[in-house]
């Protein structure tokens, strides 16, 4: 492979069309091939040497990154005067242009009225630079305190589960690939002797010191107690803490339990605030939950499907526990599945299983069905969709039968609207218009009618986002955004092969209030930067657009169809803010899709679920 | 003419000879090898001087050859001039023509018809002539002789007008102007022919021999690569460039990238990497039979081009013995020239420490020293701290006191080295079971723009340098910073007073941070004076300025280097520094003057690191040409030079008894090296990018280094060096056997948190302080 570059250095130059372009810019027409060819090979070298020179300074500013002052710095070095304009200290704004077969990259340099800048308010002055210490290693043992990486290094957790990731977490991909360079820093750890040549599996111990029992302590009764701004920070704590490695275990044994004891007595409560640890642990990126799915997979599905979550099933809102409950399931799905643990089917099979009962109850019933939706239209469209004849036959029967118990009526009404809310858009996927009622009541039976009006709803709101796409910015006010990624018109379904990208308009940020609940700690900062990356002209396109939840019919996350080539990568990079210090952690996603042929598999569900759920359940997103 | 250009050429070669000899032992022996490679070219113009009948003939019947040739290819003009100047008859084209002049070879039987005629003149016709004879076959086809064309360039190299250029000097470009027109012109074909028949030739030979001789691989093919482009043969040279080119060892890609870029003649020139690749002979190392064998391979096969570029622009090492492994090659080479010399490191260091002045120790302190004392005796190596060093004799290693006229104690030294022997009775004895604590400074808000930090010794200030052109100090401890009155006020105060020091300090300015501005790039190297009065900084600007720590203004700027100046440093007992930049260059200043004291030129790339010894006798440098050497300060010649790192050098360490080096480099790894044996002892392998900082403990028994990889590691320095097996006979070869022992050596690795680190100081407790800027 190394041959193959250095083949290629060899021989790369710059295309001679360039040459010309340049040439013309700056008002020398008809330039001879010869003379082309000639200036494009003395051109590309000279590039060649002055990146070599840039190269060395950036090695003496002890950077990986080659900024434009090194080529700068590279220039005064030859005794050529520098470029000046290019100061940019994260990219090179290059923008791409192309048109009758001519690729161009080019620099815009925008038309700027003095007045506006004048008018503007001045940026904030860039915090001045600062020395802070901390304790590295103490006596040889590094402390474990939001300074230092994580203690344990994934890559041991890794090592530790049977099937190495195939999914990474988001934003661990990044992180576990430093720690995997770093091999000797594992091998070292602690006093580095114990690499003999038997290898034992080393007993996994998890001792906790004395500051970690009462951290734990702090945190689980914060989590379970009454203050919700305490709460609030606890779960802050654990979805960011980098330290909470050795405390895995208990914090999952204590979900485990108290799920165990609180679905018992019909604390509504109690689960909730459990399901939100099991969030905050899952959005830990410093966390592999692998070793505990065993213990946090059960709770998380009994919290779905149990017969009775409340003392009051009339009237306690137990539906939204459901709700949250299985999109977890459908997001640990997303996250932990592999071909060896097989998390999705089983649970699928589980979901169906009892929902194909007729003896089950409508509370279960209503959790297996939110389960099985919430894992994405594909597992509707085959599930789901070909039963809603006989559900709706069931609910025909509540409905319009004697009345049995009130439990049962409203058991069956929410189940009537969940199928509703999560078959809408999945039918108006597939199906062709026009929405005839008569079809679908020969379709879909009792449900035919209402979900004619709910797939003609839903087909306006798709227009009425591809609109809103056409903007540049989209500004989104409300507090509970959503994130749905649908198909525009017909594409998708066009054919089989066609690349997609997910288009987003030169920029797209997400802005929103600060949060009107003054009591709850700052919330992390929230920026997600959405790069997209094709082969070749895009035919179809799959929009990411933001919508907001007051919308007529939420429109739940659309996922490229299973024929997309599309297979976009998630990164995750969450991390402090521009100084350890910072007091507002800045969470960053970065989503880039990158066409592929091999697979179908969307890792780009489990973000769009996180950032759902986020939303939903009090975070705030800030731009 | 005979005598005289005989003689001319005669004397030459002698010289040359003489001077090889003096080189190395093995130089007489290559001039002999040359003669009995007859008939190969090389040999010609000595078996020409020679005057044997056989290498009379020889030369004839090769000048008989070349006239046939060009007659065949019509070149009648050429031909005739040759003839003339060879001072043959019209008949010996003849085929019975050989046979028929009796005279020797065409300088001789040009004697014979201009009877001793003036040099000069003489000189002007042969240059003439053989430069129309060069020109000719330029218009012919000539690819299918090959061999002709080479003969006849060597013939016309051996005139003096070849000879003058050669001898002029070793500007390269010039002798190429000479030497292409001729040797290379026919034959770009054939390169590729050379070059895989010595591969197959390399690849056949026993295993002991071929890791030896593979060595060959890399200088020959940058040099017949380069001879390719400079005759402007640009297909074939890339063509050669891919075919060969993924067979060098993979430490060398980085030259090959800058190789594959140059494509052109013209780009030859004002490549500095290039040119020194010309300049400066690559030095192999190899042992005697390998050699043989190699010689007689290229005899047989009278491979002359690849036997000229040996002999042109390789220098040969020979040493009798075994030969090496791989492994031992590979641990040496790496180097933009090849290995050291043997003799390069042979030159006595002496690498000891200076006796400590004595100082009167206040009374209360005895005590801690008497403990100290006892604490001695366990610690195996012999320390030449300020430690007990009273009562210890002179180390016999160690320079003479005045070897180098050092800056006398100040009251406020003498102050100061009280305390430091106050600190060091309560250092902590480090080890591998007792490591040291690790504090890390994280510059925040840096955005990628720290490039140099340094601490003061006593650990109470911390300096940045930045992208953005400036300075940056800091107290780290509850003392802030303040500085001096102005003129004016210091006119008010009571100079009598007992705190007439504190006085000067104007309070209004105290503050944890200063700003010094002045330099107009970033600023690249930084480095504390040992009395904590001064602070020195090298900027890509190219000066070094010194900066006064009581007024935080710059005093002087040096300007020396034009370029950018990496690194600097402070002598450990002050007035010195050392400078090194991209100028490949490093100058010793002192303070007080405003010119540089010695100049230290020797490498080859830029110097990136620059290093004081302890005794302040010896400046160590690190360049991109991955090599590292040693400097004298009293006469500024090279002492030591250490190849092996396969990166450019960007840290140095001396272990605080001097006798060992530390380097890292941008491979990441981390090597150790005997000052006086000059040889590689060590080899500590686990960073996975650039090592920025290195550094002993105090007692030296560990040694720290600091990573791009956001790691700080731990090695046991004292196994390290205790392990050693320096016997006569490694000693004497230079060969060494490292074992691989990093992951024994490892005492510890901590991450940091996405923050490069790129320094270390262990304080005077031994507590290791590291620093680095958080890049989120």
């Amino acid at each position: 492979m190394a041959e193959e570059r250095r083949q290629k250095q060899c021989s790369v130059i710059l295309p001679t069309e360039s040459m010309k372009a340049m040439a013309e810019s700056v008002g020398v027409g008809q330039l001879q091939e010869e003379s082309c060819v000639a200036i494009s090979e003395e051109v590309s070298y000279r590039i060649k040497e002055i990146a070599q020179d840039a190269l060395k300074f950036m090695h003496h500013g002890k950077r990986r990154k080659l900024t434009t002052s090194d080529i700068d710095n590279a220039l005064k070095l030859k005794n050529v005067e520098p470029l000046y304009g290019f100061q940019s200290q994260e990219f090179i704004p290059f923008r791409f242009a192309s048109g009758g077969g001519r690729e161009l990259h080019f620099y815009e340099e925008r038309e700027v009225d003095l007045s506006d800048i004048i008018n503007t308010p001045l940026p904030r002055v860039p915090l001045d630079v600062s020395l802070k210490a901390h304790w590295l290693s103490i006596e040889g043992v590094q402390p474990a305190i939001p300074e230092n990486p994580p203690p344990a290094p994934k890559e041991q957790q890794k090592a530790e589960s049977t099937e190495p990731l195939k999914v990474a977490k988001p934003g661990q991909e990044e992180e576990a690939a430093i720690q995997g360079k770093s091999q000797g820093a594992t091998a070292a750890d602690g006093k580095g002797k114990e690499k003999g040549l038997i290898r034992l599996k080393p007993r996994s111990t998890h001792e906790l010191s004395v500051e970690q029992q009462l951290y734990y302590k702090e945190i689980t009764e914060a989590c379970v107690g009454s203050c919700e701004a305490k709460r609030a920070e606890a779960l802050q704590s654990i979805a960011t803490d980098p330290g909470l490695y050795q405390m895995l275990p208990r914090f999952s044994t204590f979900i485990s339990e108290g799920v165990r004891v609180n679905v018992v007595q019909n604390n509504l409560a109690l689960l909730i605030y459990l399901m939100r640890m099991v969030k905050a642990l899952m959005d830990n990126p410093t966390l592999y939950l692998e070793k505990y799915l065993h213990e946090l997979i059960p709770a998380v599905v009994t919290c779905i499907v149990s017969k009775q979550l409340c003392l009051r099933p009339d009237v306690d809102n137990h539906w939204a526990l459901r709700d949250f409950a299985a999109r977890l399931m459908a997001q640990s799905c997303k996250t932990f599945s592999t071909t060896t643990n097989n998390i999705q089917s089983r649970i699928t099979k589980t979901f169906t299983k009892s929902w194909l009962d007729d003896k089950t109850q409508w509370t279960t019933r209503y959790g297996c069905i939110a389960g099985l939706a919430e894992l994405g239209p594909d597992v509707i469209k085959t599930l789901i969709l070909p039963r809603l004849t006989v559900e709706g036959a069931r609910i025909k029967a509540v409905m319009e039968g004697p009345v049995v118990s009130n439990i049962d009526k409203i058991g069956a009404d929410h189940v009537q609207s969940l199928l509703l809310k999560h078959c809408a858009s999945v039918i108006a996927k597939i199906r062709p218009q026009p929405d005839n009622v008569e079809q679908y009541r020969t379709d879909y039976g009792y449900l035919g009618p209402m979900l004619c009006s709910h797939v003609m709803k839903a087909r306006t709101q798709a227009a009425l986002q591809a609109q809103q796409v056409n903007r540049t910015t989209l500004t989104i006010t409300q507090p509970r955004p959503t994130l749905s990624v649908s198909q525009s018109g017909l594409s998708g379904s066009t054919g089989p092969r066609t690349p997609s990208i997910i288009k987003v308009p030169s920029s797209l940020t997400l802005m929103s209030p600060r949060p009107g609940t003054p009591s709850q700690p700052s919330p992390p900062a929230t920026k997600y930067i959405v790069m997209a990356t094709s082969a070749g002209t895009a035919t179809t396109q799959q929009v990411i657009t933001l919508s907001s939840s007051q919308s007529a019919s939420p429109v739940t996350s659309t996922v490229p169809s299973a024929t997309s080539t599309l297979q976009p990568l998630v990164k995750l990079e969450s991390g402090s803010g521009p100084g350890l210090t910072g007091s507002r952690p800045l969470q960053k996603y970065i989503v880039v899709s990158l066409p592929s042929s091999a697979s179908s598999s969307l890792e780009i569900l489990p973000c769009l679920v996180q950032l759902k759920t986020q939303g939903l359940f009090g975070l705030n997103v800030k731009g | 003419m005979a005598a005289v250009q005989g003689g001319l050429v005669d004397a030459d070669e002698d010289k040359d000879i003489k001077t090889e000899a003096s080189n190395d032992s093995w130089g007489n022996n290559n001039a002999n090898d040359g003669r009995l490679l007859s008939p190969s070219p090389g040999s010609s113009a000595s078996a020409g001087s020679n005057k044997s009948a056989a290498g009379a003939s020889e030369e004839q019947q090769t000048l008989l050859a070349v006239l046939q040739f060009l007659r065949k290819n019509k070149l009648t003009e050429s031909v005739e001039i040759l003839r003339r100047e060879a001072g043959l008859p019209e008949d010996s084209l003849e085929p019975k023509g050989a046979e028929s002049s009796g005279a020797g070879s065409g300088g001789a039987s040009g004697g014979v018809d201009l009877e001793g005629g003036d040099a000069s003149s003489l000189l002007s016709r042969v240059t003439a002539s053989s430069t129309a004879g060069a020109q000719a076959p330029t218009k012919g086809p000539i690819q299918s002789a090959a061999w002709l064309t080479d003969k006849l360039s060597h013939h016309s190299a051996s005139c003096p007008t070849a000879k003058l250029t050669h001898s002029a000097g070793e500007d390269q470009p010039d002798v190429n102007v000479v030497l292409s027109a001729y040797s290379q012109q026919g034959d770009p074909a054939l390169y590729e022919v050379y070059y895989s028949g010595l591969k197959r030739f390399i690849e056949s030979v026993l295993d002991c021999h071929r890791a030896e001789l593979s060595q060959v691989f890399y200088p020959l093919f940058v040099h017949m690569y380069l001879e390719l482009v400079y005759n402007n043969h640009e297909s074939e040279a890339k063509a050669f460039f891919e075919k060969f080119s993924g067979d060098q060892e993979c430490y060398y890609e980085d030259d090959l990238r800058v190789l594959s870029s140059l494509t052109k003649k013209e780009h030859m020139r004002g490549n500095e990497t290039l040119l020194d690749f010309r300049t400066s002979k690559f030095v192999l190392r190899i042992s005697r039979d390998s050699y043989q064998l190699l010689k007689r391979h290229l005899q047989e096969r009278q491979n002359n081009q690849i036997w000229n570029i040996i002999q042109e622009h390789l220098y040969i090492d020979i040493f009798d013995g075994m030969p090496r492994s791989k492994s031992q090659i590979d641990a040496m080479s790496g180097s933009l020239a090849g290995e050291a010399k043997r003799e390069a490191n042979k030159a006595k260091v002496y690498y000891g420490l200076l006796k400590e002045p004595e100082i009167e120790l206040p009374l209360d302190d005895e005590d801690e020293e008497a403990e100290n004392e006892e604490g001695k005796p366990k610690k195996k190596k012999p320390k030449k701290d300020s430690l007990g060093s009273k009562s210890k004799k002179q180390d016999p290693n160690a320079p003479s006191q005045n070897r180098i006229p050092l800056p006398e104690l100040k009251d406020s030294d003498k102050l100061d080295k009280i305390m430091y022997m106050k600190e060091a009775t309560k250092r902590i004895r480090l080890g591998p079971d007792n490591l040291p604590s690790i504090c890390f400074y994280s510059f925040l808000n840096a955005y990628q723009g720290l490039t140099a930090v340094d601490f003061t010794d006593d650990s109470s200030l911390i300096a940045g340098g930045f992208a953005d052109s400036t300075v940056r100090v800091w107290s780290v401890t509850p003392k802030k910073l303040r500085k001096v009155k102005s003129a004016a006020d210091l006119n008010l105060i009571d100079k009598e007073s007992d705190d007439v020091l504190e006085r000067i300090m104007d309070e209004k300015t105290a503050s944890e941070s200063k700003i010094l501005c002045g330099h107009s790039g970033p600023v690249y190297g930084i480095s504390f004076s040992p009395d904590r009065n001064y602070l020195l900084s090298s900027s890509e600007d190219g000066t070094v300025r010194l900066w006064s720590l009581q007024t935080f203004t710059c005093l002087v700027g040096y300007k020396g280097h034009n370029y950018p100046v990496w690194d600097t440093q402070f002598s450990p007992h002050g007035y010195y520094f050392v400078s090194g930049g991209h100028d490949r260059v490093a100058r010793l200043w002192a303070t007080d003057h405003y010119q540089p004291l010695r100049m230290f030129s020797g490498h080859l790339a830029d110097v990136t690191c620059t290093r004081f010894h302890p005794n302040s006798n010896y400046v160590a440098t690190g360049s991109s040409d991955r090599t590292i050497r040693l400097w004298d300060v009293l006469n500024g010649n090279c002492v030591r030079i250490f190849t092996g790192h396969k990166g450019p050098i960007h840290a140095l360490a001396f272990s605080p008894n001097g006798k060992f080096l530390a380097s890292g480099a941008t491979d990441g790894r981390v090597l150790l090296w005997d000052i006086g044996h000059g040889l590689m002892v060590g080899e500590l392998k686990g960073h996975t990018d650039t090592i920025y900082s290195l550094r002993f403990s105090r007692d030296g028994e560990i040694l720290a280094s600091g990573s791009m990889d956001n790691t700080v590691r731990l090695w046991d320095a004292t196994k390290a060096f205790d392990d050693l097996e320096t016997d006569d006979f490694t000693a004497a070869t230079g060969h060494i056997h490292l074992q691989d022992n990093s992951q024994e050596l490892l005492l510890g690795t901590y991450m940091t948190k996405s923050t490069p680190v790129i320094h270390l100081h262990f304080t005077r407790r031994n507590l290791l302080l590291a620093a680095g800027a958080y890049n989120p």
